[in-house]
C-alpha cells in the first residue's frame, strides 16, 4: 500500500517572455507516494485556484513519457532525480516526507519561457522541418519489404528515432546545444536505405538551421545523454559529425 | 423485465424518430458507390472529379489536428499542390495524442504466409466491430492497408524487421493472423513522426502553414458550406478567425468524456460539438472503447492512467483466483499471486473463448475482467486482474520476453513499483477509444457541406467495437489515401469560388458567439474548478454509462449529468483573464463539451435496445452472458441531429446492408 507524503515547493514564476521572473514557495500536504509528479502538481493547482490565484502553468499532455510535451527541472535535473524517464513518468515516491523541491523550466536562449514553467520549443520544429525528412509524395514508395534492412540497422535507427523531441538535452547542456536532437533524427536517416539520397544535404541543412537559431556548440560534456529521459546515445553526435564533415567535402 | 417494458421510446418519447427524418433535408446519403464491394474503391477513384494542379495552388484548406490523420491529410494535401492551413492544440505537431500508440498498425500484407488477404481483413473488422460499420468503407481500408506500410517505411519508420531484413509481424485480438506491424512499443510514435516528417516537407515549402498552441472554438459556415474556422491563441487568448475552401476536423475522440482515460488531457471532444450544434450529425456515440489492459486506478488525485499494449495478450496470461477466499487473501496483502497455484488459476478469457483465448477482442476481454471483478474475485483494490508473464519466460527466456515487451514492463514498473518479470501485472479496463463521433459519407464528408472528419473523430469503420492496432491504420488511410482523392469531388466545382475575407458577417458573428460563451463561463464565478466538475461528471459516466448498461442506470445517467450541469453553469470558477494563457479556461470550455457529450452517450445508449460490442446493455445478453444484437431493429447507424440546447436530439438513421459478407452471431469461442 502507498503512504502519503507532504512536500515544500520552490516553484519559478514568471509572466512571460520578458518578464522578472522568481521563486514562490508552496507546501502540498497528502500526496500519496503512488501519485505522479505531476498529480501533485495539479494537486497544488487546485489549493491555488481554491484560493483565487493563478495556477502554475506547465506543459504536459500524455502523461506516459513519450509525446515529450512535460519540460520540468526538478532538483538541477531536467526531468528530475531518476534517470532514463520523463516529468510525467516521475513520481511521488521518489521523495522524502517534508522534502523542499526546486521545480524551475528549461533554461536555453533558443527556449524563451512563456509563461512559469512553459517554454516555446519552435526552434525544434523548424530545425526538422529544415531536412528532416524523406523526400517523396504520398502514393510513389515501392512495396515495404522490397529493401531488406538488418535487423541490427532497424534498431539502432529505431533506438535514434526513439528521441521525444523534448528538449531535455538542450536544457541540460552548459552550452545550450542541440546536438543530441539533431544527430538522432540525422542519424535515423543516414542509418536506412531510404535515407541515402539526401544524406549529406540534410546534416549540411540540419545544422544549419541549429545555428541560426541560437543553439551552442557542443563540448562533448555528454550531460545530454546522461539526462535524456530516453537514453539516446552520445554515438548520434559522433556520427552527425562524420556526416557533416563527409557533407562539407562534397560540397 | 420484458422487451416491450423497456422499450425506452415507450419512456422517453422525445429521443423516438420524429416525422422529421421523412424531410428531404434529412435523408441520409451516405454515397455509396455501386458495384461489388471490391470494385466499389476503384470505380470511384476511376470517375470522381479531380481539380487541375493551377486551380489547387488557388484553393485553401484548412486541416485541424496534427494526429496520424491530420499531419497525413494536411502533408498529402499540400504535396497537391493545395494551399493547407493546419492546426493543433500543443506545442508543435508531433506531439498529438497518435504519438501514444503502443502496439502496432494492422496490414493485409501477408508477409508471414498464413493465410491473410484484403478481404480477411476486411471480414475481421466487420466482425470485430459487431455488424456496426459500413462495409463499403471497411473494404477500402482494408484496401488502402497496404498502402500504408509501404509509406511508412520509405519515409524511414524503423519497423521491427526478422535478421533475413523483412519486417516482422505480431498478432492483435480479433485475429488469427499475424498482420500487425510494430515499432518496439512505440508504433504510434514512429508513424506519428513519420507523418510529422512529411509535414515538415510540406512547411519547408510552404505548402503547409502551420498554427501551433491554437484550439478551434467555431466553425463558419457560409451559404451552407463550410468556410473557415474561429480559433483561441492558448498564448496570450486573442481570438482569430481563418477562412478556407473547405474545412478537415481530425480531432480525434471525446474518451476523456469519463475524466480517467488513456486519452491524454488535451484529448478533447470539442469540434466534434461545435459541428454538432451547427448542424453536422453526431453518430454512434454510444459505441466507446474500454481497453482491457490498463494500469489500475491508484486514488482520488489520479489524472489519467495508463495503457499497456494489447500486443502484451499474445505472450502474457490473464487470470485471478479460482478460490474466493484466495482472492479475499490478495487483496488483504496476506497472499502474493505467486502463491497461488497454476490449478487455483482461473484463466478466464482461455476458459471462456478457446479458440481466441487471451487474444480475443478488446470488448469482450474488457467485460471478462469486469465479471470477475463484481463477483469478488478481483485482485489489488478488487478491481484488478493478473496478467501474467510467467509463462512466457518459461516458455521463451526472459531475453526473448524483455526484447520484446522491455519498455512496456520498464514502463509498468514505473508506475506501480512492480517488477513483472517476477510478480504478475495487474491490469483493469480503461477508457480509450471511441467508435463513434460525426457522421461522414463514403468520402468522409459530414451533412455540413465542405467538412469533413477523418480519423477517431468520425464513426466511420470500427463499428461497435475497434480491433487493436487498426486505429492507425485507419488515421492514416484516411489522411494519405481516402480524403486526398474525394476531397477533390467536393473542391472541383469550388475552383471559381474567390478566397473568403474573414471580414464577412459570417465570421463576425462567429467570433462574437465564441466571445459570449467565453464571457459567460467567466462570469459565473462560482467555487468549483473544471477538474472538480469533471471528475463528478467522470464518475457517473464510468459507472452508468460504462462496461455494462442498464435501462435504469441511462436514465439515471442523464439526471445526474444534467444535475452536473446544472452545476458547471452556477458553480464554475475560472481564476485569470480570458485575454491572456488561461489553462482553466481551457479546461472549462472543453469540460463545457465533455456535458453535451456525455449525455449524447447516455441518449445513444438508451436508444439501442440491444447489445452489440461496446455497447452492453445488460437486459440483453445470452444465458452465458454474451452480447445479445438485434439485427432487426437496430442494424442501422444512428444520426443524432442537433435541435437546440434543451431540446431533444433528432434520431435518423443510416441502414447497414452486407453483401460481401454474411451477417452472423460473433463467435470466438471456436
Amino acid at each position: 500500500m502507498e503512504k502519503t507524503i507532504s512536500v515544500n515547493l520552490k516553484v519559478w514564476r514568471q509572466r512571460g517572455p520578458k518578464e522578472k521572473g522568481g521563486f514562490k514557495t508552496y507546501r502540498v500536504e497528502n500526496v500519496s507516494t503512488g501519485s505522479s509528479f505531476l498529480e501533485m502538481l495539479d494537486m497544488l493547482n487546485q489549493q491555488l485556484v481554491d484560493r483565487g490565484e493563478e495556477p502554475v502553468v506547465f506543459d504536459n499532455d500524455c502523461r506516459e513519457g513519450i509525446c515529450g510535451m512535460c519540460s520540468l527541472y526538478i532538483n538541477g535535473h531536467p526531468h528530475g532525480p531518476v534517470q532514463g524517464i520523463t516529468t510525467c513518468q516521475l513520481h511521488m515516491r521518489k521523495f522524502r516526507d517534508n522534502e523542499t523541491i526546486t521545480i524551475e523550466p528549461w533554461r536555453s536562449a533558443a527556449f524563451p519561457v512563456i509563461r512559469d514553467l512553459m517554454v516555446n520549443r519552435n526552434a525544434f520544429d523548424q530545425i526538422q522541418q529544415a531536412g528532416g525528412y524523406v523526400s517523396f509524395n504520398t502514393g510513389s514508395a515501392p512495396d515495404a519489404n522490397a529493401t531488406p534492412i538488418s535487423k541490427e540497422i532497424a534498431d539502432e535507427a529505431m533506438d535514434s528515432a526513439t528521441c521525444i523531441g523534448c528538449g531535455a538535452c538542450v536544457a541540460a547542456c552548459k552550452n545550450g546545444s542541440a546536438m543530441l536532437f539533431v544527430s538522432a533524427k540525422v542519424s535515423q536517416f543516414a542509418l536506412l536505405p531510404q535515407g541515402q539520397v539526401e544524406r549529406a544535404r540534410r546534416a549540411r541543412a540540419m545544422v544549419k538551421k541549429m545555428d541560426e537559431l541560437g543553439f551552442g556548440n557542443c563540448t562533448n560534456t555528454g550531460a545530454c545523454a546522461s539526462e535524456c529521459p530516453k537514453n539516446i546515445s552520445l554515438s548520434n553526435i559522433a556520427r552527425l559529425n562524420r556526416e557533416f564533415l563527409k557533407a562539407k567535402f562534397k560540397d | 423485465m420484458s422487451e416491450k417494458m423497456i422499450d425506452s421510446t415507450s419512456i422517453m418519447p422525445q429521443y423516438a424518430v420524429m416525422d422529421q427524418a421523412n424531410l428531404p433535408e434529412n435523408k441520409i446519403d451516405s454515397k455509396i458507390p455501386e458495384g461489388p464491394v471490391a470494385e466499389k474503391w476503384t470505380n470511384y477513384k476511376a470517375h470522381q472529379k479531380l481539380v487541375n494542379p493551377a486551380n489547387k495552388r488557388n484553393l485553401d484548406i484548412i486541416v485541424v489536428g496534427t494526429g496520424l490523420a491530420g499531419a497525413s491529410a494536411a502533408s498529402t494535401l499540400g504535396e497537391m499542390g493545395f494551399n493547407v492551413l493546419n492546426f493543433c492544440i500543443q506545442d508543435s505537431p508531433r506531439r498529438a495524442h497518435s504519438i501514444a500508440a503502443q502496439g502496432g498498425i494492422n496490414a493485409a500484407k501477408n508477409y508471414q504466409n498464413d493465410g491473410d488477404s484484403v478481404y480477411r481483413l476486411f471480414y475481421d473488422t466487420v466482425k470485430g466491430g459487431d455488424f456496426r460499420s459500413r462495409e463499403a468503407n471497411v473494404y477500402r481500408l482494408a484496401e488502402v492497408s497496404n498502402n500504408i506500410i509501404d509509406q511508412c517505411v520509405q519515409q524511414g519508420v524503423p519497423f521491427a524487421r526478422e535478421y533475413g531484413g523483412t519486417l516482422a509481424n505480431r498478432s492483435f485480438g480479433g485475429a488469427q493472423v499475424s498482420r500487425t506491424f510494430y515499432a518496439k512499443g512505440q508504433t504510434g510514435q514512429q508513424l506519428l513522426l513519420g507523418a510529422y516528417s512529411s509535414l515538415n516537407r510540406q512547411i519547408d515549402k510552404g505548402t503547409v502553414k502551420s498554427f501551433n498552441r491554437r484550439e478551434m472554438l467555431d466553425l463558419v459556415i457560409i451559404d451552407g458550406r463550410a468556410r473557415g474556422i474561429i480559433v483561441r491563441n492558448l498564448i496570450n487568448g486573442k481570438i482569430e478567425r481563418y477562412a478556407a475552401h473547405a474545412v478537415v476536423l481530425a480531432t480525434g475522440g471525446y474518451g476523456r468524456t469519463f475524466f480517467l482515460s488513456t486519452n491524454a488531457m488535451g484529448c478533447n471532444g470539442s469540434a466534434a460539438v461545435q459541428v454538432f450544434k451547427k448542424g453536422a450529425y453526431l453518430s454512434n456515440i454510444c459505441f466507446t472503447q474500454i481497453h482491457p489492459t490498463c494500469i489500475p486506478r491508484h486514488g482520488e488525485d489520479q489524472s489519467k492512467l495508463t495503457l499497456m499494449s494489447e500486443s502484451l495478450r499474445n505472450d502474457g496470461r490473464i487470470w485471478v483466483p479460482k478460490k474466493k477466499e484466495d482472492a479475499e487473501a490478495i487483496r488483504a496483502g496476506k497472499k502474493k499471486p505467486t502463491d497461488i497455484p497454476d490449478e487455483d488459476r482461473d484463466f478466464y478469457l482461455e476458459r471462456r473463448y478457446p479458440a481466441f483465448g487471451n487474444l480475443c477482442p478488446r470488448d469482450i476481454a474488457s467485460r471478462a475482467a469486469k465479471e470477475r471483478c463484481d463477483a469478488g474475485y478481483g485482485v489489488g483494490t478488487g478491481n484488478a486482474v493478473y496478467l501474467d508473464f510467467k509463462y512466457a519466460i518459461q516458455r521463451l527466456g526472459e531475453d526473448a520476453v524483455r526484447d520484446r515487451y522491455g519498455n512496456l514492463f520498464e514502463m509498468y514498473e514505473m508506475i506501480s513499483d512492480d517488477n513483472p518479470y517476477k510478480t504478475p501485472m495487474m491490469i483493469f479496463p480503461a477508457s480509450h477509444y471511441t467508435m463513434g463521433g460525426i457522421w461522414v459519407d463514403y468520402e468522409l464528408q459530414t451533412s455540413i457541406k465542405g467538412l469533413f472528419a477523418i480519423g477517431e473523430c468520425n464513426f466511420s469503420d470500427h463499428g461497435a467495437n475497434r480491433l487493436g492496432a487498426s486505429a492507425l491504420m485507419q488515421g492514416l488511410a484516411d489522411g494519405y489515401f481516402v480524403l486526398p482523392y474525394t476531397m477533390q469531388n467536393y473542391l472541383s466545382d469550388q475552383i471559381k469560388v474567390p478566397r473568403f475575407s474573414t471580414d464577412a458577417p459570417e465570421f463576425e458573428k462567429a467570433e462574437a458567439d465564441v466571445r459570449a460563451r467565453i464571457d459567460r463561463l467567466m462570469n459565473i464565478k462560482g467555487t468549483k474548478s473544471p477538474d472538480q466538475i469533471h471528475k463528478k461528471l467522470g464518475n457517473y459516466v464510468w459507472d452508468l454509462v460504462g462496461m455494462g448498461r442498464t435501462l435504469d442506470s441511462l436514465v439515471e445517467a442523464l439526471k445526474h449529468i444534467d444535475e452536473v450541469r446544472k452545476e458547471f453553469y452556477s458553480d464554475l470558477r475560472i481564476v485569470g483573464s480570458a485575454d491572456d494563457l488561461n489553462t482553466e479556461l481551457e479546461k472549462a470550455l472543453r469540460l463545457e463539451d465533455f456535458l453535451v457529450m456525455a449525455k449524447m452517450m447516455a441518449i445513444d445508449a438508451l436508444h439501442r435496445n440491444e447489445s452489440c460490442g461496446a455497447h452492453f446493455r445488460e437486459e440483453y445478453q445470452t444465458e452465458d452472458g454474451e452480447a445479445k444484437r438485434n439485427d432487426k431493429d437496430y442494424m442501422y447507424v444512428s444520426c443524432w441531429k442537433y435541435a437546440g440546447d434543451d431540446e431533444k436530439p433528432i434520431l435518423l438513421k443510416e441502414p447497414l446492408k452486407y453483401e460481401a459478407i454474411e451477417v452472423q452471431t460473433r463467435n470466438y469461442k471456436s
